[in-house]
Formats: structure tokens, C-alpha cells, sequence
């Protein structure tokens, strides 16, 4: 038996005030799942209160604030999933949620494991204990001073929607075979969309950031101005653009979200629920080279503050850090409860849903690509003709055939070792396991993303981060129009 | 706990009621907007279940206007409490947050001349949808399966060894909208669908995988699953052993599954939210030829039993049918209340909603006219080009018309398909495409919401190899 952390005790206290839930109401539920079988159930208890705050055209537009709650039910029995959820947590609903979720079993009740055995968590981020939505002029100030930072960073921004968003999501999971699990996770972003003019060309530019932080993040480490400055400088740059090239050329990609490569081009296809199924272009390819020996990738969900970081994941487990990819070689899969159990394969703790209204399944939290020895300077002047992407828009991949794109919102032409114009919007794509064999070199100068991805998996959105360094390909394909 | 009573209450009268308790909380004008909905999901993986999801949900949001000197202060707040507690704190927060935004001189509730809703029966919602036995929903997903895993059953066709399932999905919700000008309305509706994507192994041992689905309001509007399964199989035998082609500019040919995504890019560049600030390269084009003069595209929100048709807008005005490019001149701007005051001019009555923020711009039924040729005859005319099956990403800039996508399809040559084509982009700028539509197919087929016969594109780069 563990000692929970103190920190937990207030987060189960949430949801046994509020909705009057007792551990004798989550044990008769976890009974009543079983009743027709089945190797496994869960309850997945969620609350959220979240607000959004905006400015457009220099005026606050749009405030507005939200609460749900629910609870989702979910039996497994074999490779069989029933799931029930309501957003009426009386014993009553949920007791029959339980038993319509039972439906997907057919044979005798099984009982849970007696006892509830806690889940060790850490403490990645601050817990409040009250809802965030306290301090309204804070977050109104700071989407004001994005607005006024844009306007200044030059006459041509003519357009400025600056956005702040913050939810406070807390759950509770408890299991039959004995996981007992909760948390609270604060979530906050700062958005900021841009317009610039000249003449008659018109071009944007976007930025944001944020994570599992309190809105002191916002007003010390990362400002409304530096948001805001990167947005205007991005639409200021594109209205001197050319046309991308097109076709096979080498590519250097920027530290930081250009490591949203990483995530299209291997990340969704090391999900153990696509492996298990052998649909991933990547079944079968464990302790096999599938990247250049310079590539160490890894996933790490329990980095402090950052976006795609918890304490717990959304099926009661602890979180770690997992490698993917060692020095070339696949290592493993990101998996969950069903799919380490049907696979006979460690179990990573990438268990996630969107809300108690989702199946959970494996996901990622942080993907990053870690630090090589090569000096960024050095990467580009070693490139006769290509492409330097340092900023994307978002990408997308087919698991099965393998093939990825992703879209540099930000990019420069390289001739004869130097940056040169910079190139208007364009596709980059690719095949997730060859890519990466033609990474020849990598930067010394790792760095994460700001915080503002969101990843979609079958209709689910889970917030994501992902990292690199400056890394160079020799080969990749640029969807432009140029030569 | 109150709850067997709340199941009963009338959900028109209780948005009604919150209306009014907005209004005397403080706000001078005020809409609110219930959900609830049941939906069904199963998938059925290599012949066995693999989910089953059966739930339902419910949600309110409330939107209050508060009067200034200078325009309205507005502000929503949103809920999945219908207690009276819950009720209160959606009131009381509402108002509180409206404190810190700014009066808006645009902002403000449609006229009451412009409420209303369409009369009649609509067809959105069918009982058969949600009385169909379990069972039988597993029997839907298992059969279109099967069909795909073993396509034609005559054949011996053994390339097809796996699948990411058969699906069968059922959805029926009641959304209800109330507002204290007067306008109160609310309607039911109904959806199910049928969808399998097997997976082929190809002669290099790579796999590909398709889809195909069916989509519809009523059960008996559905293909057959085995229709379904057998067309999701032929999709996806054609993709086996791919190549890549060289970087070139040749004619593109869009199948209906990806033009619509260019009809739909056709109605975000008209959004009046876009038009406004002067985000769309369509700003300032009212009245000039922004597409090739065979191109009109139409919205309707009218169509009977549509998968878009609503008999009122997000804001209450009754849905209708509007031309948004009429041969290739577009004739006008999807606007609902605000934007068009912005602008100057009147609401389309194509506002969205969701539970909390402001209204949207929302397409209803979505499609662009139809022509003669067949899709056969615009592929003669082509010696040598791609016809773009699959389209990746999201490389789309609606500011400046910039397009690039991750594509696959099958190459043309001498006016044939011959073989499939993969990991390759396909670029232009949409004011340019728009305009180079060279040809338009006689194959519109409503599959959802949108719409869009086979379309022919000149003048954009393939890069590849």
C-alpha cells in the first residue's frame, strides 16, 4: 500500500463534495460493469471550468466560460471495448451506465479486485484548489497588450485577434483491477493572429504558447509582446515572399515545432493500437534501423509545465519517459492498459482521451528528437540548395502506408550555405520510415515548442508538445510551385 | 435530487425561462441554446466487435448583451448542469463576464422582422435510425466488413489481409434556441452512417488502406453494406505498389471525394468574418469574376431531408438558399447578423452556434452546379496528367490564396487511369485554380453535407521525385 502525496487527497475531495461520490458507490459501479463479465473496467470521472477571453480589432469581442462534468464507463473483455458515459453523476445513471457498457461482455459477473491502491503521482504542475476564473482583468490585460504589441511592431499589421484561454480539468479513475487515480490539471494559451498589408498583398502571421502553468507564466517567462512581436514579424517577412521550390531538395529544420516531423512521421505510427492491429507501416520493425544512427527519439510525459505533460495519464497510470528511437534503432511502443496487456509489451503509461465521452486510447504527450553535436551555423552552410523551415503550420499522416506531410509557414531558401528569401506557404512530404535515415546532421540546440499543439487521432484532441533540434535531410520533397 | 423532474421539463420552455431570468439579471438582450443528443457507435474488426459506445449527453449555453452608450458588451457562458444551481451560476456568469468587454457598435440581436423558420416537415428526423435493435447495428458494420474483405466473393482476390474496421454510427439530438426578441424554435434530427476501410498488401509488402462510407437522415436512405464494403475494397486495391512521379506541371483532375474540399475553400474565402478584416483574397471581389464562368456554387439550407438543411439559422432567421458564385462572378458574402452589419449589409442566414462564443458562419447544404461531360469524357481530353484521389494536410492559406497538399491518385495517360500515384504534393494559389477550372463533371452526388461533381484544374505543380 502507497501513501499518496498529500496533493492528491484535495483532488478525489473534489468530486465526493461536489457530486457526492464514495468510494462504496465507485466499487458497486465497478461491480455492476462486470456483471456480465469481462476482464476489466474503469471509471473516468471529469470536470472542467475553462474561459476564453478575446480582442479583435482592438476591442474585446468575446468572453465566455464553461463547466461540464461526466463520467465514462468502460469494460474490456478480451479485444472488446464497451463504453457508456453520462453527464448525470446520481448513482442512479451511473449505475446504469455501468450496465449498458457491461452489454459488451456475455458470461458469468466477475468481481473487482477488493481495495483501491493509489497511483503515485508527481507534481508537474500547479493544482489550484479553486477555479481559475478568478482573475478576469489579468487575462483581459494580457490579450490587450498582444493587440497593442502587434500594432507597434510595425504600420502594416492592420489586423489583430489576440486570444487567452485557460481550463482547469480535474479527474478521478478508478479501476477494477485496483488503480485508484486522480488529478488536477490546469491547461492555459496565448494565441495571437495577425494581418499585414501593403499595397495590394495581404499576408498573416500566428504565434502562441503556453502550458500546464499559472498566468504568472504569461507575465514573466513568456509575453503578450513576445507572442505578439512573432506573429507581426512572421506576416511582415511574408510580404516579401517568393514562390517555395518544388521537388527533392535538402532540408534544415529549425529547433523547436519543426519537431511536429517527428510526431507525423513516426509518432502516431509507434502507437501500440495501430501496432497491435498491424496496421502501422512500422509493425514489425522493432530493433530495426528505421533512422539515421543520429536520432534519439523519445516521448516524456512528465516534464514539468509543458502542454502535453501529466501527472497521471487518463486510465490512473503514472506517466515516464519513453524511448523510441535509439540511435536509429525503433525501441518500443506507446501503449496502453489494452494494448501492453494484448501485446505482452511494457505498458508506457500513453493511456488519453479527449473527455469522459471518449474511449481512451495510446497517445502522445511530449515528442522530441534529443541534441546532437553539430552547430547550428555549421548545418546550413553545409547546404548547396534547399530549404531552411523554421516555423509550421500542421501535419498529418497515413499510419498505414506511411506517408506524412507537414506545412512550413515559415521557410527560407539556402544557396551556397546562406539563407536567402523567404519562401511563401508549402507542403513538405514524406515516408515515416525512411524519413529519417536521411537526417545527416544534428544540432547541439534542442529546444521545445511554445506550447500550442493539438493532436487529432480518430476524432479525439489531446494537447501535445514536441521538440528538436536543427537537424538536416538530405532528401525531402517541397510541395511549391517554384523551381 | 430533482432529476426525474428536469428529464420531463420542456426544453423550449426552459431556454425561454433562461432568457428571461438573463433579462432580469441585467442583460439587455439574451439567446439560449440547448443540446441534447444520443449517439450510437460500433466497430466491428476482422468479423469480431471491437467497440460498442452507446451514450447521451445534454448542454446549455447562454449569451447576454449588455447596453452601453456605444454598442452592446457581450458574453457567453456555458453548461452541463441543468440544476437550478447550475442555471444560476449560468446567469450569474454570464452577466459578471459581460462586465469586462467592450461595447460594440455591431454587435446586437437580429431585427425581429428577420426571425422565422421554415414550415413544414424538413425529413431531418427519422424514428427508424435510433429503434433499430443492437444487433442488427452490429449486423450493418459486420456485413459492409465482410463485403470489403472479400470483394466480388467470386473472386479469389487474397491482396486484401487486413482492416481498421466496420463501423456503423447512429446520432439523434434536439437543438433548441431561444431568444428575447421573440424568436423561440427548435427541431429533432437524425443521422447514421455505414463506413469500412480495409487494408491490401501490396507486391513490395507495402500496405495502403481506403475507405468508403454511406451517409444519411434515415436508415432506409443508406447503400447497402455490402455496396459499401465492396467499394471501400476497390478503392483501395487500386492504391497498391504506388509510385512517385517526377516534378511537373500537368492538368489535375479532381474526384467528387476532394473537390469538395475546394468548394469548400470557395465558401471560407466568401465568410463575411474573413471579408471584414480583409483575411480572404475574395475581399473587395463582390461582382467580379473569381472563377472560371462555368463555376456557380450554391448553399442551401432548404433541401428536404439535406444533411445540412436546418429550418433555422444559428440566430433564428429562417435557412434559405443562397448563390455564392454564379457563372464564376461571385454574387455574394455568407453573412450572418454581425458581419453583415460590419459590412453593410443583410444577414445570409448563415450564422452557426455553438453552446458558448459568439455566432459563426456556417455552409448548409453546400455544392457547386453540375455540368454535362462525363467524368470519362474529361479524362479523354488529358494525355498525360493526375487524377487526385487523396488529399493530405492542411496547406491552405485563405489570406493569400496559397494551396499545397500531400496527394495520391492515379496517373492519366492517353485519357486511362493507369497506375496509382503516392507521396507527392500537388500547389497552386487558389485564385488561380479557381479560375482554371477547365472542366466540370455531370457526377454531383450528395455523400454529406457538401457536394461536388469530378472537376478538371489546369496550371498547378506536382512535386515529387
Amino acid at each position: 500500500m502507497t501513501t499518496p502525496p498529500p496533493n492528491t487527497q484535495h483532488h478525489k475531495k473534489y468530486f465526493f463534495d461536489k457530486f457526492g461520490i464514495t468510494e462504496r458507490l465507485l466499487e458497486r459501479c465497478l461491480g455492476e460493469a462486470l456483471s456480465a463479465g469481462g476482464d476489466y473496467a474503469d471509471l473516468y470521472f471529469e470536470s472542467i471550468a475553462s474561459t476564453s477571453i478575446g480582442v479583435d480589432e482592438s476591442i474585446v469581442k468575446s468572453a465566455s466560460q464553461g463547466v461540464s462534468a461526466g463520467c465514462g464507463i468502460r469494460v474490456l473483455s478480451g479485444e472488446r471495448t464497451g463504453y457508456a458515459y453520462t453527464d448525470d453523476l446520481s448513482a442512479e445513471r451511473l449505475l446504469h451506465a455501468a450496465r449498458t457498457a457491461a452489454l459488451i461482455a456475455s458470461g458469468p459477473a466477475k468481481q473487482p479486485v477488493a481495495g483501491f491502491t493509489e497511483t503515485k503521482t508527481p507534481s508537474l504542475y500547479p493544482a489550484p484548489a479553486v477555479d481559475l476564473d478568478t482573475d478576469l482583468s489579468t487575462k483581459l490585460d494580457l490579450v490587450m497588450r498582444a493587440d497593442r504589441a502587434a500594432r507597434a511592431y510595425d504600420p502594416r499589421i492592420t489586423q489583430v485577434r489576440a486570444g487567452y484561454s485557460d481550463e482547469l480539468r480535474r479527474i478521478l479513475i478508478a479501476a477494477s483491477d485496483g488503480t485508484y487515480a486522480s488529478d488536477t490539471q490546469p491547461l492555459a494559451r496565448l494565441s495571437v493572429f495577425v494581418l499585414a498589408k501593403d499595397g495590394d498583398q495581404t499576408t498573416r502571421g500566428t504565434s502562441g504558447g503556453g502550458g500546464r502553468v499559472e498566468i504568472d507564466f504569461f507575465q514573466t517567462e513568456k509575453t503578450p509582446e513576445h507572442f505578439a512581436e512573432d506573429a507581426a514579424r512572421q506576416a511582415i517577412l511574408q510580404l516579401g515572399a517568393v514562390a517555395a521550390p518544388a521537388g527533392e531538395m535538402e532540408v534544415v529544420l529549425g529547433p523547436g515545432w519543426p519537431g511536429v516531423l517527428l510526431h507525423e512521421a513516426v509518432g502516431h505510427g509507434l502507437e501500440a493500437d495501430f501496432n497491435r492491429r498491424k496496421t502501422s507501416a512500422f509493425t514489425g520493425l522493432i530493433g530495426r534501423q528505421v533512422a539515421s544512427s543520429k536520432v534519439t527519439v523519445v516521448d516524456n510525459g512528465i516534464m514539468p509545465n509543458r502542454r502535453g505533460s501529466l501527472n497521471v495519464d487518463d486510465e490512473g497510470s503514472a506517466t515516464q519517459e519513453t524511448v523510441l528511437i535509439e540511435n536509429g534503432i525503433l525501441k518500443t511502443y506507446l501503449s496502453d492498459k489494452l494494448s501492453s496487456r494484448l501485446m505482452n509489451m511494457p505498458h508506457t503509461g500513453n493511456g488519453r482521451r479527449e473527455s469522459y465521452q471518449q474511449i481512451p486510447m495510446p497517445r502522445m504527450t511530449n515528442t522530441y528528437m534529443l541534441a546532437g553535436d553539430d552547430a547550428p551555423e555549421d548545418i546550413l552552410r553545409s547546404v548547396k540548395r534547399g530549404l531552411y523551415a523554421v516555423n509550421f503550420g500542421g501535419g498529418s499522416v497515413d499510419i498505414v502506408s506511411g506517408k506524412f506531410v507537414f506545412s512550413a509557414s515559415e521557410a527560407y531558401l539556402i544557396e551556397d550555405g546562406k539563407i536567402t528569401a523567404p519562401v511563401r506557404d508549402a507542403t513538405l512530404i514524406g515516408n515515416g520510415p525512411e524519413a529519417l535515415k536521411y537526417v545527416s546532421m544534428v544540432g547541439n540546440d534542442l529546444q521545445l515548442d511554445e506550447g500550442i499543439g493539438t493532436c487529432g487521432k480518430d476524432g479525439q484532441s489531446v494537447p501535445v508538445g514536441v521538440g528538436m533540434p536543427t537537424v538536416k535531410l538530405d532528401r525531402m520533397t517541397v510541395g511549391g510551385t517554384g523551381r | 435530487m430533482s432529476t426525474a423532474a428536469l428529464l420531463t421539463t420542456d426544453l423550449l420552455t426552459l431556454a425561454t425561462d433562461i432568457v428571461a431570468r438573463a433579462l432580469k439579471a441585467g442583460a439587455d438582450d439574451a439567446e439560449v441554446t440547448i443540446r441534447e443528443g444520443d449517439e450510437f457507435s460500433t466497430t466491428v474488426r476482422m468479423g469480431q466487435v471491437e467497440t460498442l459506445k452507446e451514450s447521451g449527453s445534454r448542454g446549455m449555453g447562454l449569451r447576454v448583451l449588455v447596453a452601453g452608450n456605444n454598442g452592446y458588451r457581450v458574453a457567453s457562458t456555458s453548461t452541463s448542469d441543468f440544476t437550478s444551481e447550475g442555471i444560476a451560476h449560468l446567469v450569474n456568469g454570464a452577466i459578471a463576464l459581460a462586465r469586462v468587454t467592450s461595447e460594440d457598435p455591431f454587435a446586437g440581436l437580429a431585427d425581429a422582422s428577420e426571425f422565422g423558420q421554415l414550415e413544414g416537415d424538413l425529413q431531418l428526423f427519422h424514428e427508424d435510425v435510433y429503434s433499430l435493435p443492437t444487433a442488427e447495428r452490429i449486423e450493418y458494420a459486420r456485413r459492409a466488413e465482410a463485403a470489403a474483405l472479400a470483394p466480388g466473393a467470386s473472386t479469389t482476390d487474397t491482396r486484401i489481409t487486413n482492416s481498421d474496421g466496420g463501423s456503423f454510427d447512429a446520432a439523434t439530438g434536439r437543438k433548441v434556441f431561444a431568444n428575447s426578441r421573440g424568436f423561440s424554435g427548435e427541431y429533432r434530427a437524425s443521422s447514421c452512417s455505414i463506413s469500412v476501410s480495409p487494408i491490401a498488401l501490396g507486391s513490395k509488402g507495402e500496405m495502403q488502406r481506403d475507405y468508403w462510407y454511406t451517409y444519411a437522415r434515415a436508415l432506409k436512405n443508406l447503400d447497402s453494406p455490402e455496396s459499401v464494403g465492396e467499394e471501400a475494397a476497390r478503392r483501395t486495391l487500386r492504391r497498391l505498389d504506388a509510385r512517385r512521379v517526377k516534378t511537373q506541371q500537368v492538368p489535375l483532375v479532381f474526384s467528387p471525394e476532394v473537390s469538395r474540399s475546394l468548394i469548400g475553400a470557395i465558401f471560407n474565402a466568401a465568410s463575411g468574418d474573413s471579408i471584414y478584416r480583409g483575411a480572404s483574397f475574395f475581399t473587395g471581389k463582390l461582382g467580379q469574376q473569381v472563377a472560371a464562368p462555368s463555376v456557380t456554387v450554391v448553399d442551401d439550407g432548404t433541401l428536404i431531408g439535406g444533411l445540412g438543411t436546418s429550418p433555422f439559422d444559428g440566430e433564428g432567421l429562417p435557412s434559405r438558399r443562397n448563390v455564392i458564385v454564379e457563372n464564376g462572378v461571385l454574387v455574394h458574402y455568407m453573412l450572418n447578423t454581425y458581419t453583415a452589419r460590419k459590412l453593410g449589409m443583410k444577414s445570409t442566414a448563415n450564422a452557426s452556434r455553438g453552446l458558448a462564443g459568439n455566432p459563426g458562419i456556417g455552409a448548409n447544404n453546400l455544392f457547386l452546379v453540375a455540368g454535362t461531360q462525363s467524368p470519362d469524357e474529361i479524362l479523354r481530353d488529358i494525355p498525360s496528367g493526375l487524377y487526385v484521389t487523396e488529399l493530405m494536410g492542411q496547406g491552405i492559406n485563405m489570406v493569400t490564396g496559397d494551396y499545397s497538399r500531400g496527394a495520391s491518385g492515379l496517373w492519366i495517360e492517353n485519357g486511362q487511369l493507369t497506375y496509382p500515384v503516392q507521396e507527392i504534393t500537388v500547389a497552386g494559389n487558389l485564385k488561380d485554380m479557381f479560375q482554371n477550372i477547365t472542366a466540370i463533371a455531370n457526377d454531383l452526388i450528395f455523400r454529406g453535407s457538401v457536394a461536388s461533381p469530378t472537376l478538371r484544374i489546369d496550371g498547378m505543380t506536382i512535386a515529387g521525385e
